[in-house]
């Protein structure tokens, strides 16, 4: 047990306090911060240029509702159009928006012309239609006498809540899945992603032991065993330690990006006019409904589960990985044929993960969250839908005792090929030193 | 007393490949032992059983008398013949963590390693990162990371390899001192001058057996040809050639092989009797490389029974 402890402890120091390691802790974070604070500049990026609009506005539609905004200024002109297009590159505006009176009160068609030598920049014209849509729809009211919150009781909003038909089924709400889904993808993806850099770190390091040949004076006073479960659990916690660091930092820095220059969706007028039909109020509902939907998730529950998957994926692959790298040997090159077995799961896993997300309590999501090379993949991105916890229980008791028995197994071929030089091993080579007696 | 070391009857097969096959030998406590063979011989796979890192799969091993039961890294120092450190590891904190892992306390560890350090003379590479030193420089750590738990049995698997002659001396009185305070050490080799050298004992390995083993002393005696060479002044009397039998002769130099049993006294007696101004007068003993050669082609031609001196 002493002699566990020191391997583990130099294992994770070894790495922890290795520059690369700190600074791709402290930088992915900062590139991600980085990455949102110029999405906010090339959002803001457009408004910086100043337009002058003239309105010639036949019907008195526009007076009073159409505004300055977001460097567009507009001032009312009389006078005849032709006159008002003639005089134009005098003056010092440089478009000139034309909207003849409304005939037709029942037409649901109208058209406003935009005279300028240059095309309205998309942004331009969202805003102009937006804007003019909203101001016709006032003057109609107005002109056909309409009571207004007769008008908007006509536009009726249906939402469709889930409800649990058992006392004891997830209450859900219309956002659930969807927020769902995207926790769901973010973790199954992390765990993907996590699985892999750390396993193959594992492989790296039997490798250059057994090149080094430091294996041989380690073995001499440690068991194969010994050095290799000290291995896998010191890297494994060099993992957990970057992943929380991320969990902190990336939130945090992302957060402050976002502060100093971020996207804020009230003044964007693409997003606007794009979803038209429901006015900021909805937005502001909407993500505070997602917000509360978020919170609803039993973060106790699931935090805790995702960590003992991410445990169990990584010693279910990285003892993988160790048996591998202990095959492999010197040539680094040809070995790699050895690594396909291994990959190939971890990423079969990883698109399962995504059909799960779209079908979360399919036969498909059920059987790939119990088979242990998936589940430590699959669960996770199920986790935030709320399965069955009968399925949870199977899924982890059998992970827990599939990642017991390939530590054992990897344990087997490792005694065996660290202590081999030369040509790496075939398969048939490796299934014999499993039997192989000490 | 018990031998530091006994084998008794070890056999260890991979697949169909035997390679030990029925050794056994003991080492004395405080002995300088060679244990020798070819390349492939199976002395790796031999030490491997003795560190307890393969199991043998019949026969016994004991240690200081008691039977081998799982590992015992405090009583046994290995410096493998494939070593090599972690490069990135600074040297002291790769010294202390070896030492660690074979159960020495922290402060035992740094006193000894300091020890080790200072009589090397490297105290400055404490900081340095094993990287950054020389092949010879690396070497010496090993060594260090062998001795610096006092095991009673060093076994050093071609400990001179890579080594330049200074650095090989140096590691020389170290193994003598150690010796000296009654340290066994095994020293395994394929290079017969540095046996002859160094070892008292010896044990020959081929095809994984054991084909030859005792004080070196011994099996010098035992091999030799009864060859005696004279060197002398003035001329040698004629009669010489009935008497004995001549099998060299050059300038003022005769090589002869006296009959098994006779004294060599009589041919001196000889000598002095005919008026030969005698020099020098010497037994030719056969090298340890003349046996191993020969003993090593012998049981690859007629794998012979075990000759156990």
């Amino acid at each position: 047990m002493q002699t566990l402890l020191l391997i583990i402890r130099r294992e994770y120091l070894s790495r922890v306090t290795r520059r690369s390691f700190i600074l791709g802790t402290l930088l992915t974070p900062l590139a991600f911060a980085a990455l949102i604070a110029i999405v906010g500049v090339i959002f803001q990026y457009e408004s910086d240029q100043t337009q002058r609009i003239a309105i010639l506005d036949e019907g008195n539609v526009l007076k009073g509702v159409i505004k300055d905004e977001n460097n567009l200024y507009f001032s009312f002109e009389e006078g005849p159009l032709d006159t008002l297009r003639k005089n134009l590159p005098e003056t010092d505006y440089d478009a000139l928006l034309y909207l003849p009176a409304i005939d037709d009160l029942m037409s649901n068609r109208l058209r406003a012309y935009y005279y300028s030598d240059d095309q309205p920049t998309p942004d331009v014209e969202l805003m102009l239609r937006d804007r003019i849509s909203g101001a016709v729809r006032d003057y109609k009211i107005d002109a056909l006498n309409i009571e207004r919150r007769q008008l908007e009781a006509l536009d009726t909003r249906i939402e469709l809540e889930p409800e649990p038909l058992t006392d004891n089924g997830a209450d859900a709400t219309r956002f659930t899945s969807a927020i769902a889904a995207a926790i769901g993808l973010g973790m199954g993806f992390i765990m993907y992603l996590t699985v892999f850099i750390y396993g193959v770190m594992v492989m790296r390091s039997v490798m250059e032991e057994k090149t080094s040949r430091i294996v041989e004076v380690m073995i001499s006073s440690v068991k194969p065993f010994q050095l290799m479960l000290g291995k896998i659990i010191g890297v494994g916690g060099v993992g957990l330690t970057q992943v929380a660091v991320w969990a902190v930092l990336i939130p945090l820095l992302a957060g402050l990006a976002q502060l100093i220059f971020g996207i804020d969706p009230s003044n964007n007028p693409m997003l606007d006019s794009q979803s038209a039909d429901f006015n900021p109020d909805d937005t502001q509902a909407m993500i505070s409904m997602a917000m509360a939907e978020v919170a609803s998730i039993n973060w106790w529950m699931v935090l805790p589960l995702f960590i003992l998957y991410f445990l169990g994926g990584f010693f279910i692959y990285s003892s993988l990985f160790a048996a591998v790298g202990s095959a492999i040997g010197d040539d680094t090159g040809e070995g790699q044929a050895l690594t396909i077995p291994i990959t190939i799961p971890v990423i079969l896993a990883l698109y399962i993960m995504i059909a799960v997300i779209q079908a979360p309590n399919s036969s498909l999501a059920t059987w790939s969250s119990i088979f242990p090379l998936f589940s430590p993949i699959v669960m996770p991105a199920r986790l935030a839908f709320g399965p069955p916890t009968w399925e949870v229980i199977v899924s982890l008791l059998v992970m827990i005792g599939f990642s017991l028995f390939l530590i054992w197994f990897a344990g087997r071929i490792y005694r065996v090929g660290i202590l081999m030089y030369g040509k790496r091993a075939s398969f048939k080579e490796i299934a014999k030193w499993l039997f192989v007696r000490e | 007393m018990h031998p530091v070391l006994r084998l008794d009857q070890v056999v260890k097969t991979y697949g169909t490949h035997r390679a030990v096959d029925e050794v056994s030998f003991a080492v004395p406590p405080a002995t300088l032992f060679g244990l020798l063979g070819p390349n492939g011989a199976g002395k790796t796979s031999l030490i491997r059983i003795i560190t307890a890192i393969t199991r043998a799969d019949s026969g016994n091993v004991y240690l200081n008398g008691d039977r081998l039961a799982g590992r015992h890294p405090q009583s046994i120092g290995y410096m493998p013949e494939e070593r090599g450190l972690y490069k990135r590891m600074k040297v002291f904190d790769h010294l202390m963590y070896l030492a660690r892992l074979k159960g020495l306390s922290k402060s035992f560890a740094d006193e000894q390693i300091n020890h080790w350090m200072d009589k090397f003379d490297i105290q400055d590479w404490g900081t340095k990162k094993v990287e950054e030193l020389s092949k010879g420089m690396q070497q010496k750590i090993q060594f260090i990371a062998t001795v610096m738990h006092q095991p009673k049995l060093l076994i050093l698997d071609e400990p001179f390899s890579g080594l330049d002659p200074i650095n090989t001396n140096l590691i020389k009185d170290e193994i003598h001192q150690l010796k000296e305070s009654g340290t066994s050490i095994i020293f395994s080799t394929h290079r017969m001058e540095q046996v002859e050298a160094i070892c008292e004992h010896i044990v020959l390995i081929n095809q994984g057996r054991n084909i030859l083993e005792g004080k070196l002393q011994d099996i010098k005696d035992t091999f030799k040809d009864n060859l005696f060479e004279v060197i002398y002044k003035g001329s040698l009397p004629p009669g010489l050639g009935d008497q004995f039998r001549i099998t060299e002769r050059s300038d003022h130099r005769v090589v002869i092989q006296l009959e098994e049993g006779k004294h060599s006294g009589a041919l001196l007696q000889y000598m002095v009797n005919n008026q030969v101004q005698v020099t020098s007068f010497q037994e030719i003993l056969p090298t340890l490389n003349d046996i191993f050669i020969k003993q090593v082609e012998a049981s690859n031609t007629t794998l012979p029974e075990e000759m156990n001196l």
